[in-house]
C-alpha cells in the first residue's frame, strides 16, 4: 500500500506535483496516467525518497521511505531514465543491489531466469536494446520479492511482444497479492492493463476511480448515419422515437436506436444510405477531454 | 463525461480485495557493512577502476625506475636515496585523482545514484561506504607502487660515492651516514607509508568534490587546478612585492607536500618534513567531506 497525503513539489517557481492525496492498494494494478510534463515521475521519485516534497508526505505499508531498513524487500521501482552504469554487467549490478539489502544471492540468477536476460548477465548493459535495459531494470525491482512494485513507464519504445510481457507480467504480479503501481501517458495501454485509474494533469489530480467505472462512463456508443436526404432520415428516426444529433459534417448521430433498427427505418422510408455504422468514443478522447485544460503546452507543441 | 471532478481517494474498493503479497525474503536490519561490501562489489567491476589504478602503478614505478637507471652508475646524484619515487607519483596520482571522482560522479551521470539511494535510502551512509571503500583501495594499491619504487631507488642508488662537500648540503642531513648514502627510517615512512597515506587522501579529496560538482569533467578539472595551479601561479609571481604570497603558494602547494615526504621540499623550514602537509590535507578533505554530506543529504538525488 502506497498512500500520498498533501504531497507537492516545486521546482523554483514551476510546481511540478500539487497537493497530491492518494493511495495505491494492492492485488490490483493501478494505472498513473497523465499527459507528458504532469508529474508523474516526479510523483514517483518523491514515493522513493529521491527527491523532497515541498509539502505533503508519502507512506509505504505505513512507513517513510527512509525508515525501510531493507527498502528492496518492500517495493521496488522502475525508474524514467535508465538507472544503471553501462559498463557493469547486468550480474554485478543486481550483485551490488543484493548486497546492500542483505538479499540471498540466488535471488540474482532467478530475477535474471525471469526476466529472460540469463543469457547476458555476464554482458555490460552498453551493448543492450532498449528492451534488454527495461528488462535489467525491471529484474532490479524485483530482486527483493517486495510487496510493492512501481514501473515509470514501462512499455516505452518497447516491440509488441515486450508490450505484452509487461502487460502479463504486471498482471501476475497483483494477482499474487502485490501493489502495482504504473505509469503511462497512453489509455489505450492503461486500459489493457489497468484495475484501477489515477489521472493526473499539471501535478493535479483529476481522476482516482476504477478502470470498470471509467469505462463506462466515458465508453460513449452510437449509431452513425450518412444520407444525402437526411432530412428525412431524421424524420423517420424522430418518428420512432431517436434523438438524432446533427454533425458539422453532415452525418447524424443516434444513441438510443441500434444499427439495425436505423437501417431497416431507412428502408421503409426508401432513404438512400451512404453510411451505417457503429461507433465508440475512445478512451483515449475521453482521457484527453479530462486533461484538456491541463495539457500545458497542448497548443504550442501542435500535437 | 462529466465535469473532471476528483473522486474521493476511498471511493472505489480493488476488484478481488487481495491479503497482500508476503514475501519470502527474510527482513534483515542492514548496517554499514552491507553498504561496504556493495560499494566494494560496485568499484572492482567497471574498467574504469582497473585502468586509473594500473596507469597509476604503471607510471609511478616505471617512472621512478627510469629515474634511478638514469643516474645510475656512482656519481653523486644529491638527493635523498628515496626521492626519485616523486616524479612518477607525481603523475601516478593523477590515476587516483580520477578514480576518486569517478566513484561517485560516473553514478550521477548515469542515472546509478538514483538505484543506490533507493537501495540504500540513508544518504550518509553510502557516501561514508564509498569513502571507506575508496580510500582503503587507493592506499592500498599507492603502497604497492611506492615500495617496489623504493626497493628499485636502494637497489640501484646505494653505491653513490658522496664527495666531501655533500656533507655540508642540509637536505642530504640525515642522508650520509658514514661516507654512504642511506635512507632513514624517517624517509622510508615517508616515501612509503606517507606518500600513500598523501595520495589516498588527495584521492579522497577528488571524491568530496565530485560529490559536490556530480560531474566528472569539471570534477577532475577542479583537482587538477588544486594540485598544479599554486605551484603554476607561483611561477609567475615575480617581484618583492608578492613574495610572501609567492612562497605561501609553493609552500602549502599539494606538491609541495608530497615532495616533503620524500625529503625535497621546494619550501618552508617547519613543515619540510611533509607530514605536518599531511595533516592539513586531512583536515582540508575532512571539512569537504563534510560538505558532500551535507549536501548529499539536502537536496534531491
Ligand atoms: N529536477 C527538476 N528541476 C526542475 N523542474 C523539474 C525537475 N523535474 C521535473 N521538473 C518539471 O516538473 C514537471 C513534471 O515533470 P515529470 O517528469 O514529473 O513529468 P512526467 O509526468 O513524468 O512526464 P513524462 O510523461 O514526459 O515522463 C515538468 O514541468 C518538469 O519540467
Ligand atoms: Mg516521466
Amino acid at each position: 500500500m502506497i498512500e500520498l497525503a498533501g504531497l507537492t513539489k516545486r521546482y523554483g517557481r514551476t510546481t511540478a506535483v500539487q497537493d497530491l492525496t492518494f493511495s495505491v492498494r494492492p492485488g490490483v494494478v493501478t494505472g498513473f496516467l497523465g499527459p507528458n510534463g504532469s508529474g508523474k515521475s516526479t510523483t514517483m521519485r518523491m514515493i522513493l525518497g529521491l527527491d523532497h516534497p515541498s509539502a505533503g508526505q508519502v507512506r509505504i505499508d505505513g512507513r517513510r521511505y527512509h525508515q525501510l531498513a531493507d527498502p528492496l524487500t518492500h517495493i521496488g521501482a522502475l525508474l524514467e531514465a535508465k538507472a544503471v552504469h553501462p559498463g557493469r554487467t547486468a550480474y554485478h549490478h543486481l550483485l551490488c543491489l543484493a548486497q546492500s539489502n542483505d538479499i540471498p544471492l540466488r535471488r540474482i540468477d532467478d530475477v535474471l531466469d525471469l526476466v529472460g536476460l540469463a543469457g547476458v548477465a555476464k554482458k555490460r548493459p552498453k551493448g543492450f536494446s532498449l528492451g534488454m535495459g527495461q528488462r535489467l531494470g525491471i529484474a532490479s525491482a524485483l530482486l527483493g520479492d517486495p510487496r510493492i512494485l512501481m514501473f515509470d513507464e514501462p512499455v516505452n519504445g518497447l516491440d509488441p511482444e515486450g508490450i505484452q510481457w509487461i502487460r502479463n507480467l504486471m498482471k501476475r504480479l497483483a494477482a499474487e497479492g502485490r501493489t502495482v503501481f504504473v505509469s503511462s501517458h497512453l489509455m489505450s495501454e492503461m486500459a489493457l492493463t489497468a484495475d484501477h485509474l489515477i489521472v493526473i494533469g499539471q501535478g493535479r489530480l483529476l481522476a482516482d476511480t476504477s478502470m470498470a467505472r471509467f469505462i463506462e462512463e466515458n465508453a460513449r456508443t452510437f449509431v452513425r448515419v450518412r444520407s444525402p436526404d437526411h432530412e428525412r432520415l431524421r424524420a423517420a428516426l424522430e418518428r420512432a422515437g431517436g434523438r438524432p444529433r446533427q454533425c458539422p459534417d453532415g452525418s447524424l448521430e443516434i444513441e438510443d436506436l441500434p444499427a439495425a433498427r436505423v437501417g431497416e427505418l431507412a428502408a421503409e422510408n426508401d432513404v438512400v444510405l451512404h453510411e451505417l455504422s457503429h461507433q465508440q468514443a475512445s478512451l483515449e478522447e475521453a482521457f484527453m477531454r479530462l486533461t484538456h485544460e491541463s495539457v500545458e503546452y497542448h497548443a504550442r507543441a501542435g500535437r | 463525461m462529466t465535469a473532471p471532478t476528483p473522486l474521493p481517494a476511498q471511493q472505489a474498493a480493488p476488484a478481488h480485495p487481495a491479503p497482500g503479497y508476503a514475501s519470502p525474503i527474510p527482513v534483515v536490519r542492514t548496517h554499514i557493512g552491507h553498504a561496504i561490501a556493495s560499494e566494494w562489489t560496485k568499484i572492482r567491476t567497471v574498467r574504469s577502476t582497473v585502468w586509473t589504478l594500473l596507469s597509476m602503478f604503471v607510471v609511478t614505478l616505471g617512472i621512478g625506475t627510469l629515474y634511478a637507471l638514469s643516474l645510475s652508475g656512482e656519481d653523486y646524484v644529491g638527493m635523498p636515496l628515496l626521492a626519485g619515487g616523486f616524479f612518477g607519483l607525481m603523475l601516478g596520482q593523477l590515476g587516483i585523482i580520477t578514480l576518486g571522482v569517478l566513484v561517485i560522479s560516473s553514478e550521477y551521470g548515469t542515472g546509478m545514484m538514483r538505484t543506490t539511494l533507493t537501495a540504500c535510502p540513508r544518504r550518509g551512509r553510502v557516501l561514508t561506504a564509498k569513502a571507506i571503500v575508496f580510500f582503503l583501495l587507493a592506499f592500498l594499491m599507492t603502497l604497492a607502487a611506492a615500495v617496489p619504487t623504493a626497493l628499485v631507488q636502494l637497489a640501484v642508488l646505494s653505491d653513490q660515492e658522496v664527495p666531501s662537500y655533500a656533507v655540508d648540503d642540509a637536505v642530504m642531513e640525515d642522508s650520509i651516514v658514514d661516507g654512504e648514502v642511506v635512507a632513514s627510517t624517517d624517509q622510508v615512512l615517508g616515501a612509503t607509508l606517507g606518500a600513500a597515506l598523501y595520495v589516498a587522501l588527495l584521492g579522497l579529496l577528488a571524491l568530496a568534490v565530485g560529490a559536490l560538482l556530480r560531474h566528472s569533467a569539471g570534477a577532475i578539472t577542479v583537482m587538477l587546478g588544486v594540485v598544479l595551479l599554486p605551484l603554476l601561479t607561483a611561477l609567475f609571481l615575480f617581484g618583492e612585492s608578492v613574495a610572501d604570497l609567492r612562497d605561501a603558494l609553493i609552500e602549502y602547494s599539494p606538491l609541495n607536500g608530497l615532495a616533503s615526504l620524500y625529503g625535497i621540499p621546494m619550501m618552508g623550514d617547519e613543515l619540510d618534513s611533509g607530514w605536518p602537509l599531511l595533516g592539513l590535507l586531512a583536515l582540508v578533505t575532512g571539512g569537504t567531506l563534510a560538505a558532500a554530506f551535507a549536501r548529499l543529504n539536502a537536496g534531491d538525488a
